[in-house]
């Protein structure tokens, strides 16, 4: 066992774990911060995605010792900090993906999300070609993708100002008497 | 009677909606967005221990004595079991009980489950295995389903004739040799399907505790709670009214997790044993060798057509590599032949078709269970008799068109049907007719077709109660609570659910809440399986609101003194038609009726009509209605590397009515990624020894984003006659015709024809390299024409 000095989602943490755990263990089983998932815990589905010092890094291949003296931002950080600039409700990442149908089972969607937004803060008009490159280290088994890359164009089409391209179905959704 | 109520596509205010039809938000989204939702592995009990599991390093072997006191005597760990402590067998097709938790006298697969242990942590349970000692006695193992089929010494179950043949079916509708021989083109040949792997980002995972009053509750990462709830009660010899089931948010599932599992049994046992929870969370590996994916298939197929394209008669034969376990393997087996019968016509159909045991990871259901093999050689088959009598491939797939409202040859009844309107969408939105052929070499256009179930009509256990129920419950608040044990595996059942009573009742989407998966809390549904939970759950929801609406209009109109047909509930409100003036909130609507009839609440149900024809089997592929899909792909070719690239698929689904389209379209564009990938990337294989090729996500080559094809998807919609407003499947249909179209595309391109999955760059290479031999030596097909 050992003492972690760990700053997340803002804030300045003491926890003890043995030396030996990942950070995706820490944030899980020690802080309760479960919005980290593991899918495969040898960094090749990236659900374990988290930020540090706003870049995305696996935190099931991260020793948690590693972490120290690095601002960690998860999931469950994202929210806070957009209502404390003065947004409302959850993150526009977030809030985009639930709009475009992008989260089906979800368990993908916490890293996938914490990767849009590293992206967009580094970039605010990224291409779709560099959409893909951004998610790419992270795996998606529900959407095929397409949603998520969507979610992402509406965020950076949002922030423009500019209407956001339509995909085919929801011609024929919109040609329909509802 | 009411659970056999069929409400009709339209409400019953005209056919106008407020909910239905748009793309709203899924009512677990922004719990999901913000990392809220509880999955499994997310439940921590205070003195939780967890549990691993040794697995068997041999594919085939006896097991001649097992010792875990070395184990057990490991400070940190509390317990070990054996398959002594948990005899019975299990199987989720109850004529088949093969299973056992942890292996009895055998184990079958490298990797089936032999012993588990709790301690206070994984490491320590880890360490408890390597001291658990296994006398094995190695046996023969079969990796070929060829040899398991001749062979039967020695055999892998003790099986009824001696065989480690799992099930054989033999189907024969109309003369088939009459109408081969009456064709003018008869194409014969042999295809390969691989074997491939669902591969949910989440792996299973449960978590029981064992209460001192002898409560045994079962958090697991499932999609069939009610047969899991079943299961555990029989193995564990332990009555179902002391066990409870709950499936929280689950991370993935497309048929994997339609089995009851070993960790199941293993963590309610360890629980009972300890006074204390336990946890299993399996590694990837592990979820690699629990399998229950897309089995292996070798067929034969022979068909023959008339000049003007019409199809004369189909003969198949089918190998089905079963793996070590039945499963749903008894239903493969069927679904291999019986759902091949639309959405083409055709007047004789025979199939043979074997399922064998093998010393491998169980096969089962995965997306599009035991069709999508079949269809994959039809299609590519019916492409290349479509080649032959010189007609365009959308041409002869319309030319045999069964229509709808009609009876396949097996004698299955198929109700709506808008096959060809997905036709005409692919082949607009393609730009078929002036690009397909005319692409510059290397580059190709496919077509394929194919038809689903949404439902089977038939429980796995025979029984005449519904096959979907639900209750509601109203808040004097204005907030109903729907209760469903349907399966919400991420496929949006439980927002469908809440967007159905919404409608009814008028309310808003946000003020119906879902409870769901839960066997103390939830009427029973058996689970997400087969296409059905939209069209039943659905079904049985229309049917509770609607007799929760009918009360509610009933004592809003005795307080108005009108009549009930004057009373709308639209919008959050209870309307006057009649009097634009008069309208009160549905909240205050509810407790008039909480007034007239006391506490509110209803129920509704679902069962099938009676459905299927009417010959031993004759109901399994029996379906209220069917899904149907059409699609294009195009394919470039890299004749250098043999590289394919699926750059584009156009995917048209008719889904019926499009509940939600944003959600059907997630599916669809879901079910074509997945097919793609197992056409191009994924393979699910042993080596000679019986290990896993690969088990990890990225030797298995799951497709990044950047590795998948731009997707158009296109929502056609049939209003079926008995789905929830006209309601369809539309989970799995949209994978079956994108793995054959895509090999059309390639024989578009550069002129071969792949008949082996997966196509890898070896394949085309090869294929390429015989193409351009000398005439004559090309010739591996029995054709004649």
């Amino acid at each position: 066992m050992r003492v972690f000095r760990l700053n997340v989602n803002g804030d300045d943490l003491e926890v003890a774990a043995p030396a030996h755990w990942t950070l995706l263990e820490v944030l899980r089983y020690e802080l309760g911060l479960i919005g980290s998932k593991q899918g495969c815990d040898k960094g090749d589905c990236g659900a374990c995605t988290v930020l540090l010092d706003g870049s995305p890094v696996l935190s099931c291949l991260r020793l948690a010792a590693t972490a120290e003296g690095h601002a960690v931002v998860t999931i469950e950080g994202l929210m806070p900090m957009h209502k404390a600039r003065g947004g409302d409700g959850a993150d526009v990442v977030q809030d985009a993906f639930d709009r475009c149908g992008a989260l089906q089972c979800g368990f993908c969607q916490p890293g996938m999300m914490l990767s849009a937004r590293a992206l967009l803060n580094e970039n605010p008009k990224p291409t779709r070609g560099e959409i893909h490159d951004a998610l790419a280290g992270n795996l998606c088994r529900c959407t095929g993708y397409t949603q998520i890359v969507q979610a992402v164009e509406l965020c950076v089409a949002e922030a423009a100002g500019v209407e956001p391209a339509q995909p085919a179905w929801s011609a024929d959704a919109n040609g329909k008497k509802v | 009677m009411a659970a056999r109520d069929i409400h009709g596509p339209a409400p019953p205010w005209g056919d106008e909606f407020q909910v239905i039809g748009k793309p709203h938000r899924k009512i677990d989204g922004l719990a999901k967005a913000t990392g809220h939702a509880i999955y499994a592995d997310d439940i921590q009990l205070a003195g939780m221990l967890h549990a691993k599991t040794l697995r068997s390093p041999h594919a085939h072997a006896l097991i001649r004595s097992i010792d875990t006191s070395q184990a057990e005597a490991l400070p940190g760990v509390h317990a070990a079991i054996t398959g002594k402590d948990m005899p019975v067998r299990y199987g989720v097709i109850p004529w088949t009980p093969d299973e056992n938790a942890l292996a009895v006298d055998k184990v079958r697969f490298i990797g089936d489950e032999v012993a588990a242990v709790a301690a206070i942590d994984e490491d320590t349970a880890n360490a408890a295995l390597e001291l658990i000692e296994v006398d094995y006695e190695p046996l023969h193992a079969y990796l070929d389903p060829v040899e398991a089929l001749e062979r039967s010494d020695p055999l892998i179950h003790d099986t009824k004739k001696q065989t480690n043949v799992s099930k054989h079916v033999h189907l024969d509708f109309g003369e088939v040799d009459a109408g081969l021989e009456a064709a003018d083109v008869v194409v014969e040949d042999d295809y390969s399907f691989h074997g491939s792997t669902h591969a949910p980002i989440e792996p299973h995972c449960a978590v029981a505790q064992f209460g001192a009053d002898g409560l045994l509750t079962l958090w697991s990462s499932t999609q069939i709670t009610h047969y899991v709830h079943r299961a555990l009660s029989s193995v564990l010899e332990y009555p179902a009214q002391k066990i409870r089931v709950v499936q929280p948010c689950l991370g993935g599932a497309f048929g994997g997790k339609s089995d009851p599992f070993s960790l199941e049994f293993c963590v309610a046992k360890l629980a009972m044993k300890t006074g204390r929870p336990v946890k299993m969370l399996w590694t990837r590996e592990e979820v690699f060798y629990a399998h229950r994916g897309r089995h292996p298939m070798r067929l034969h197929y022979k068909t023959g057509a008339r000049r003007d394209g019409r199809i004369t008669a189909i003969d198949a034969r089918i190998l089905i590599d079963g793996g070590s376990y039945s499963s749903f393997g008894l239903v493969t087996t069927y679904y291999a032949g019986q759902l091949l019968t639309g959405p083409y016509d055709f007047p004789a159909y025979r199939f043979d078709s074997t399922r064998v045991f093998t010393n491998k990871p169980p096969c089962g259901p995965k997306r599009g269970h035991g069709s999508v093999q079949p269809r994959f050689a039809f299609e590519v088959q019916l492409d290349e008799v479509a080649e032959k009598i010189g007609m365009d491939p959308i041409e002869i797939r319309r030319k045999n068109f069964q229509g709808s409202n009609t009876e396949t040859v097996n004698g299955q009844r198929v109700t709506s049907n808008g096959f060809d309107q997905c036709l005409d969408k692919v082949e607009t939105a393609s730009d078929w007719k002036t690009r397909r052929g005319k692409l510059p070499y290397g580059q190709g256009l496919g077509v394929a077709g194919s038809m689903y179930i949404s439902g089977t009509n038939y429980p796995v256990y025979p029984n005449k109660m519904p096959q979907a129920g639900i209750q509601l419950k109203v808040d004097r608040s204005g907030l109903v609570t729907v209760f469903t044990g349907g399966n919400d595996i991420g496929q949006g059942s439980n927002s469908v659910v809440a967007y159905l009573v919404a409608e009814e009742l008028g309310l808003a989407v946000e003020h119906v809440r879902v409870v769901a998966a839960d066997t103390d809390l939830c009427p029973v549904d058996l689970g997400a399986y087969s296409s059905r939970v939209t069209f039943m759950v659905g079904n049985a929801a229309i049917d509770a609101a609607r007799k929760l609406r009918a009360q509610v209009v009933e004592a809003v109109a005795a307080a108005w003194e009108v009549a009930p047909q004057r009373v709308r509930l639209i919008g959050g409100h209870a309307i006057d038609l009649e009097d634009a003036d008069r309208g009160i909130e549905l909240r205050e609507a509810f407790h008039l009726a909480e007034e007239k009839f006391d506490t509110l609440g209803s129920t509704g149900s679902y069962n099938t009509p009676t459905l299927g024809g009417d010959y031993r089997g004759g109901t399994i592929g029996a379906s209220p209605a069917y899904s149907f899909t059409a699609h294009v792909v195009e394919a470039h070719v890299d004749t250098e590397t043999g590289r394919i690239t699926a750059r584009k698929v156009w995917c048209a689904h008719d889904c019926g009515r499009a509940l939600n389209p944003m959600l059907v379209a997630g599916q669809i564009e879901g079910s074509v990624y997945m097919g793609i990938a197992e056409a191009l990337l994924e393979e699910h294989d042993v080596n000679r020894f019986g290990l896993h090729a690969g088990p990890s996500l990225l030797d298995y080559r799951m497709p990044l984003s950047i590795d998948t094809p731009e997707i158009e998807a296109f929502v056609v919609e049939s209003i079926d006659p008995e789905g929830p407003y006209g309601a369809k499947e539309a989970g799995e249909g949209p994978l079956h015709s994108s793995i054959p179209a895509l090999a059309n595309a390639i024989h578009d391109a550069v002129g071969i024809r792949l008949r082996e999955l997966p196509f890898t760059p070896g394949k085309v290479l090869r294929a390429l390299r015989e193409k351009q031999a000398p005439a004559g030596t090309e010739s591996r097909a029995a054709e004649r024409v």
